[in-house]
C-alpha cells in the first residue's frame, strides 16, 4: 500500500535517521511512505489564532498534495503531525478559516479545487495501530527487545489537544506502551510522559527547559527506564542537552528497526 | 498609553483571533495549576483569562509572560470548562508583535544562539512565535 510522506524540515537534516529508518521500517512492513512533491516546512508549531492564514498554506498545500493522490497522509514528526493536522481540523470546521485559505490557493490558478480537510491525516505511530496493526507488528518482528525496560515520552505535541489530535486519551494513553510490547519490550509507565520537555523555550530560556527536560528524565529513571523513545526531534534534544543525561533518548523507529532486523544496511 | 477605546478594539480583536470566550471561566485555576511556564510567568493563564474578561489588557501585553508560554496544549485539554486559555495568550501576543519593529526574535539573534545538534524544527518554531 502507498500512503503520502510528509518528512518535514529536520527529518531532511538533523534528524535523518528518523526519516531513512520510518521508510525502511514501512516498507518492510508493506507500506510505501511516497514523499510529497515540492513539500514546504510546516512552521514547526501551531498559530492557534483564527486568522493567521500565510503560516497555515504550507500545510494546506501538503494536505492539497495527498488529496490530489487519494492518500492519507503520514507524518513521523510529532510537531510536524501536530501542525498539520490542526490545520486540517481547522479547515474542517472553520468555514471563515477554510474560505480565506481557499481563496489563497485560487491565485494563479483557477482550476484550484477548494480543500476542507478531506484527506486523513496520521502519525507514523497511527499508521502501524490502525492500519497495519501492533499484531502484524509483533509478527514481523525479527529479535524481540525481550527484557529491555523502556519509557514512552509522548511530551506535549503527539497528542494535544486530544480532541483535535484524536489518537489516544490525552492523560493515560498507550500507544507507544503497546507499539512497546509488539516490539517485545517492557513499557515503564511515568508520570512524566506527557509532560512538555520545555519546547522552543531553550533558544530564550535554557534554564526552563533544563528544568522541564531534567524533571521528565529522572521520573522515567525512577521508574526503572533504562532509555526513553520519542518521536519528535525538539524533545530528543531537549532531553538530551537540558536533562541531565540520566536515560539515552531514543527515536522509536530505532527500536522498531532493530526489532525488525533491518536497522543496519 | 493607549486610549480606552484602542484597549477596547484591540481587546475585541484578541477574542476575534482566538475565538475564546473567557467568561466560561469558573476560576479554578486548573490552567495554571497545570502550566510548565507556571513560574516564569509574571500573569498565569488563569489570569490572562481573567483580565481579557475584565478589559485589563494593557499589563498583559507590557508583560514577557506573553514569551514564556510553551503552546504545550496542557492548559487546553486540562480546563474543565473548555475555555483554552492557550489561545488567549497566543492571540495577546500576536497583537504585540505584529505591530511594526515589535518582533520578539529577529533572524539576525539566531547565529550566536545555534550549537551543532540544534534542529530546524526549533528555529522555525520559535521564530514563528517570536516573530511575525
Ligand atoms: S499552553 Fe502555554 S499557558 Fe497553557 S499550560 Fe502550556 S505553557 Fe502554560
Ligand atoms: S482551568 Fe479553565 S475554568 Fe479553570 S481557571 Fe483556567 S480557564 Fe478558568
Amino acid at each position: 500500500m502507498k500512503v503520502s510522506y510528509f518528512p518535514g524540515c529536520t527529518l531532511r537534516t538533523k534528524a535523518r535517521d528518523l526519516d531513512l529508518l520510518s521508510r525502511r521500517c514501512a516498507e518492510a512492513l508493506g507500506v510505501t511512505l511516497e514523499e510529497i512533491d515540492d513539500w514546504q516546512c510546516c512552521g514547526g508549531v501551531f498559530t492557534t489564532a483564527r486568522d493567521e492564514i500565510a503560516t497555515k498554506l504550507s500545510s494546506v498545500r501538503a494536505l492539497k498534495a495527498a488529496k490530489a493522490k487519494d492518500q492519507m497522509l503520514v507524518t513521523v514528526c510529532s510537531a510536524c503531525h501536530n501542525v498539520i493536522k490542526q490545520t486540517n481540523h481547522a479547515m474542517q470546521t472553520d468555514s471563515d478559516f477554510a474560505l480565506r485559505v481557499n481563496n489563497y490557493m485560487n491565485i494563479g490558478d483557477p482550476e484550484n479545487q477548494p480543500y476542507y480537510g478531506e484527506t486523513k491525516v496520521l502519525h507514523f505511530l497511527e499508521l502501524l495501530r490502525d492500519v497495519v496493526g501492533f499484531e502484524r507488528v509483533q509478527a514481523a518482528v525479527k529479535n524481540p527487545l525481550t527484557g529491555r525496560r523502556i519509557g514512552a515520552y509522548y511530551g506535549c505535541l503527539l497528542l494535544r489537544p486530544g480532541k483535535t489530535m484524536a489518537m489516544d486519551d490525552v492523560e493515560n494513553p498507550s500507544i507507544i506502551e503497546d507499539f512497546l510490547r509488539a516490539l517485545g519490550a517492557e513499557p515503564v509507565i511515568y508520570a512524566m510522559r506527557n509532560e512538555c520537555c520545555g519546547g522552543y523555550i531553550t533558544l530564550e530560556d535554557k534554564g526552563l527547559a533544563a528544568k522541564k527536560s531534567s524533571a521528565v528524565l529522572a521520573d522515567a529513571k525512577s521508574a526503572g527506564a533504562e532509555a526513553v523513545i520519542t518521536a519528535c526531534p525538539l524533545c530528543k534534544y531537549n532531553l538530551e542537552k537540558n536533562g541531565g543525561g540520566e536515560v539515552p533518548v531514543i527515536y522509536f523507529t530505532e527500536l522498531l528497526a532493530e526489532a525488525l532486523g533491518i536497522k543496519e544496511d | 498609553m493607549a486610549t480606552e477605546k484602542q484597549n477596547e478594539m484591540r481587546r475585541e480583536q484578541i477574542l476575534r483571533s482566538s475565538g475564546v470566550n473567557p467568561r466560561k471561566c469558573m476560576k479554578c485555576g486548573k490552567c495554571s495549576g497545570t502550566c510548565p511556564a507556571y513560574d516564569e510567568m509574571e500573569w498565569h493563564p488563569h489570569q490572562f483569562v481573567q483580565m481579557v474578561a475584565d478589559g485589563d489588557i494593557e499589563p498583559l501585553l507590557k508583560s514577557d509572560s506573553i514569551y514564556k508560554c510553551l503552546t504545550c496544549f496542557a492548559c487546553v485539554d486540562r480546563c474543565p470548562r473548555g475555555v483554552e486559555p492557550a489561545k488567549l495568550v497566543e492571540a495577546v501576543r500576536l497583537s504585540v508583535i505584529r505591530e511594526q519593529g515589535a518582533n520578539h526574535m529577529k533572524p539576525d539573534d539566531i547565529p550566536a544562539m545555534l550549537d551543532e545538534d540544534l534542529p530546524q524544527q526549533l528555529l522555525v518554531s520559535a521564530l514563528r512565535k517570536y516573530a511575525k
